[in-house]
């Protein structure tokens, strides 16, 4: 409780307090993360279970009912009769998994190569930066596109589509650790030659635990914000593959492959199986691009 | 008495802040004659450039003229609209900068940042206008101004710049220069030498000088005349000399105790106590009283009547008497 | 000057080195180029002969030179998918995705610059905040939603432009250019806005915030007191200080323009470089998938070395031999 008190009443939660859109950004992440969360309790239908699915009800317009069968639905169906509010729930979950786990995924992979190349120094640091450097010439979407590209390359037919949403994982946290890694380095180098650092490696104690212990909590905040940035940029990035229809397979459609799939109808007029695939992905991309730059102003670390 | 070239009558520059508005000058009145060399000075924020860059309409928003008027040559020039007034600049008053290292832009030769502003304003074609840059370099003691023309600006040094921020502002023979702490931001051995060229330039041309400064080396080096501001209000004018020799106002008084001066002997430097009061933080009636030895509380009870002094005034209501003086 | 241009031109080749390594990796070890080349019917003695044709049998770093070697003179073998040379197909496609970053290049550009010094120069206008309202809309849409946007709103509803393809074509020699018909043009519409808003928005908004900064300095502000007109100070004297960091950027997003065509190319079916891209993606043909990683690599580095180019003839200062030291 104590605890409690005194976060809220810190400079950070009284700046959200005062900022509008971190506010509402926040409220609209929260609510999308618990709807993602519940999805199987909100969901009238599951859009994966052959079984509920009546081919009748296909096209069904949002809030009118279907002709042949009567049903209505919140958001209409698409071609297979699938509910697109329950699809866009579910989809909102792929797309938000991939984006949090690439993020982590990033993070710790930028964290570590991080410390190693400002711990470390000599030619470890060289080869890492430069990689760092090469990669940063090509946009991420591309990085993520190859290694996407070739990780499906090796990996066996028959697994492809059960591997795809790992693949994607993978693809987009390589895509983003270079910004971790930098921040990281440079804090490491500042904190390598403290007192203290030195002082450990004097009575033996190992220096890496205790320049972990001291980094974290200076590079907590830049890493935050990156972070929140990073999961907008994921989730774009995400839904842009799915998209171009080298992400999500139809089996486990993300909200990009819901809009690749919404595309389709785009002339025939059933519009809702685009729209609101669409609206969800900009709402939440978005939100949370708002609370990443209001993150990133509130604590304005030295980004660049 | 010949018309001045520059008269400011009152001039109120006020800043809008969030909080409040400030003063930054409060009713300053001083005239410039022909060929004179008017020193203004005071602390920094007492509000000198203030009133420079009001004469030259390049005052930065927030800030802006409220009250009292600007005459050049016998023109109302506060209230003139953007397009004359920029007409004015550079053609009727010239405008020299504290840093001379920042003034120029990095990226153009000298010779054509020399060049437009001759063509801008004498309607010169561009061949005019570069032999006449060459001049304009020799005169103020550039070596091979003609090679030199072409180089930019970085292949100089500050001293050789502020040659060149001079030139530009006395290209087109304005008849008011405003030098803005002209020698600042230069090595002390070069600062004598820009103080005598700039005089030398403006005593041939009968150009007139506002000379914007802290150092009070360099009004008594320099100067006809001098202004003496503080927080925003004029403390005390008149002749350099008298000012110097006998000054009225007890700020003026510290103001030359405080000042080292090679012929001042051994004696000790004065301190004035204290600091310039921030502008949202002035005291009633007097700016200074807080400061001043003699102050009483007649000071705290409105602003300090005018006296006129031997060549200029003085505000205020305790001004020192010199001995055989009334 | 010469030297730093040198040891960027050898960084540049490292880099191309380590594309091509990554490149070659993937000839080598996704697939087998084997099972890939022959299909199901094949003896071993077929396999012997083509792991000795194609040099499989060789050291690595042999196999790795060859491949550059054929890498540098265009040879990228055949594409698995459609069994023709990869560079044929590359060729075939390469105007397509030329003439639609020329266009989207362009207009990002000239839109980019002209409105981030209009919002510059207009700081607190409605039309300028308006302006910075909806670029920053702009530039959280992910490109894929622009473009269907678009499609919906000028194919769909109004009927006024195509909504995938490139129109008709007029070859010129290899080159097939849509530039010279009216169906060729009005395809150019939708995907090059789609392909050059965000890099426009971009731009848009580097430009402001660069034209702010130069404008509070002291050479802006010394060139207005020389009088100069408002168009020299701002296109003249502002604008071209900032160039140094808009043509970096500029310079990168030349390079993100290519990689990001093949979003767009998808979303409009525009036959180009991107889609066989994101097509050889998608079915696994390495071939094309390491020449288009070589072709953007070359491509990118040749973008950055003209940028260090431009660098030197904007700004005076790097190119005397002091400028080492900044």
């Amino acid at each position: 409780m104590q605890k409690l008190r005194r976060i809220w009443q810190s400079d950070l939660a009284w700046n959200f307090r005062n900022t509008p859109v971190a506010v509402v950004s926040a409220l609209i992440v929260l609510v999308l993360g618990l709807a993602v969360i519940f999805a199987p309790l909100i969901a009238p239908h599951d859009p994966f279970d052959p079984t509920t699915l009546n081919l009748m009800n296909g096209f069904s317009e949002p809030m009118q009912p279907n002709p042949f069968t009567g049903e209505v639905f919140l958001l209409g169906t698409d071609d297979q009769g699938r509910d697109v509010f329950s699809t866009i729930l579910y989809g909102m979950r792929i797309s938000l998994m991939v984006g949090l786990l690439s993020v982590a995924f990033a993070m710790v992979l930028g964290i570590i190569l991080g410390l190693i190349a400002g711990y470390v120094g000599g030619w470890t640091e060289t080869i890492i930066m430069r990689i760092a450097d090469v990669q940063l010439t090509f946009p991420s979407i591309l990085v993520a596109m190859l290694i996407f590209g070739i990780v499906k390359g090796i990996t066996p037919v028959e697994y492809r589509d059960q591997m795809a949403i790992w693949v994607l994982i993978l693809a987009i946290g390589l895509g983003e650790w270079v910004q971790f890694a930098r921040v990281v380095r440079g804090a490491t180098l500042v904190e390598k030659n403290r007192e203290y650092v030195q002082a450990a490696r004097l009575i033996g104690r190992s220096k890496w635990i205790i320049m972990i212990r001291h980094l974290l909590p200076n590079v907590l905040s830049p890493v935050l914000v990156i972070a929140t940035i990073s999961l907008a940029l994921a989730i774009i990035a995400e839904a842009t593959l799915s998209f171009l229809g080298v992400g999500a397979p139809p089996t486990q459609p993300s909200l990009g492959t819901l809009i690749r799939i919404g595309q389709s109808f785009l002339f025939s007029g059933e519009w809702w199986i685009l729209l609101f695939p669409a609206l969800t992905l900009l709402t939440l991309a978005l939100s949370v691009n708002m609370l990443g730059d209001w993150l990133r102003d509130a604590l304005n670390p030295k980004l660049r | 008495m010949t018309e001045p070239v520059l008269s400011i009558r009152n001039l109120v520059v006020e800043i809008k802040t969030r909080h409040a508005v400030l003063c930054a000058t409060d009713k300053v009145s001083y005239d410039i004659a022909p060929g004179e060399i008017l020193g203004v000075v005071g602390e920094s924020g007492a509000g000198k450039s203030m009133a420079g860059n009001a004469v030259i309409g390049l005052l930065n928003p927030p800030a802006r003229i409220t009250g009292g008027e600007i005459w050049l040559n016998g023109q109302r020039i506060d209230n003139l609209p953007p397009n004359q007034m920029r007409r004015l600049r550079g053609k009727e008053i010239g405008m020299i900068f504290q840093d001379p290292l920042t003034s120029l832009n990095p990226l153009l030769r000298i010779g054509d940042q020399l060049a437009e502003t001759m063509m801008e304003h004498l309607g010169l074609t561009k061949a005019e206008a570069h032999t006449r840059a060459i001049a304009a370099l020799e005169e103020v003691g550039i070596p091979a101004a003609a090679e030199r023309i072409n180089s930019y600006p970085h292949e100089f040094s500050g001293g050789m710049r502020q040659r060149v921020v001079i030139a530009l502002a006395l290209c087109a023979e304005p008849s008011l220069i405003i030098a803005d702490e002209p020698t600042t931001a230069l090595d002390v051995s070069v600062q004598a030498q820009i103080i005598s060229l700039l005089k030398r330039l403006c005593r041939e041309r009968g150009t007139a000088v506002m000379l914007i400064t802290h150092d009070m080396g360099v009004i008594a080096e320099a100067a006809d005349r001098v202004a003496v501001m503080y927080a925003g209000r004029l403390a005390e004018t008149g002749n350099v000399r008298d000012v110097i020799t006998r000054p009225r106002h007890p700020y003026t008084d510290g103001l030359m105790g405080s000042t080292p001066s090679a012929s001042a002997g051994q004696r000790r430097l004065r301190q004035i106590p204290g600091a310039m009061p921030r502008l949202h933080t002035l005291p009633p009636g007097c700016a200074f009283s807080p400061r001043c030895e003699r102050a009483t509380d007649q000071c705290l009870n409105g602003p300090s009547p005018t006296l006129e002094a031997d060549s200029g005034q003085a505000a205020c209501w305790h001004p020192i008497k010199l001995e055989g003086a009334a | 000057m010469l030297a730093y241009i040198i040891r960027r031109i050898m960084q540049s080749i490292l880099v191309l080195f380590v594309v091509g390594l990554v490149a070659f990796s993937m000839f080598r070890f996704v697939g087998d180029p084997i099972e890939n080349m022959l299909g199901q019917e094949r003896t071993a003695e077929d396999v012997q002969r083509l792991r000795s044709d194609l040099g499989l049998d060789q050291p690595f770093v042999l196999q790795y030179w060859r491949f550059l070697e054929n890498a540098a003179h265009g040879d990228f073998g055949l594409s698995y998918r459609q069994g023709r040379p990869v560079v044929d197909i590359l060729i075939e496609r390469a105007p397509a995705t030329l003439e639609l970053a020329l266009v989207s290049g362009t207009l990002a550009m000239l839109f980019g610059i002209s409105l981030g010094v209009f919002t510059a120069i207009r700081r607190d206008g409605w039309l300028a905040n308006g302006i910075m309202t909806v670029s920053l809309i702009g530039v959280s849409l992910p490109t894929f939603l622009i473009g269907i946007l678009l499609i919906y709103v000028f194919s769909v509803e109004l009927g006024w432009l195509p909504s995938f393809g490139r129109g008709e074509m007029v070859m010129i020699g290899r080159w097939s250019t849509g530039f010279l018909t009216e169906s060729g043009l009005k395809s150019l519409i939708l995907p090059s806005i789609t392909l050059g808003l965000y890099q426009m928005t971009l731009i848009m908004r580097l430009v402001r915030s660069e034209m702010l900064e130069v404008l509070r300095t002291d050479y802006v502000r010394f060139a207005r007191a020389r009088g100069l007109k408002e168009r020299s100070v701002y296109f003249r004297h502002a604008l071209v200080n900032t160039m140094v960091p808009v043509i970096t950027i500029i310079g990168l997003q030349l390079g993100s323009i290519i990689a990001f065509a093949i979003i767009t190319e998808t979303v409009f079916q525009w036959p180009g470089v991107g889609l066989l891209f994101i097509n050889a993606v998608q079915f696994v043909d390495i071939p094309v998938m390491a020449a288009y990683l070589m072709l953007i690599s070359v491509l990118f580095v040749t973008i950055n070395l003209i940028v260090d180019l431009l660098y030197f003839l904007i700004d005076p200062r790097l190119r005397t031999s002091k400028a080492g030291a900044h």
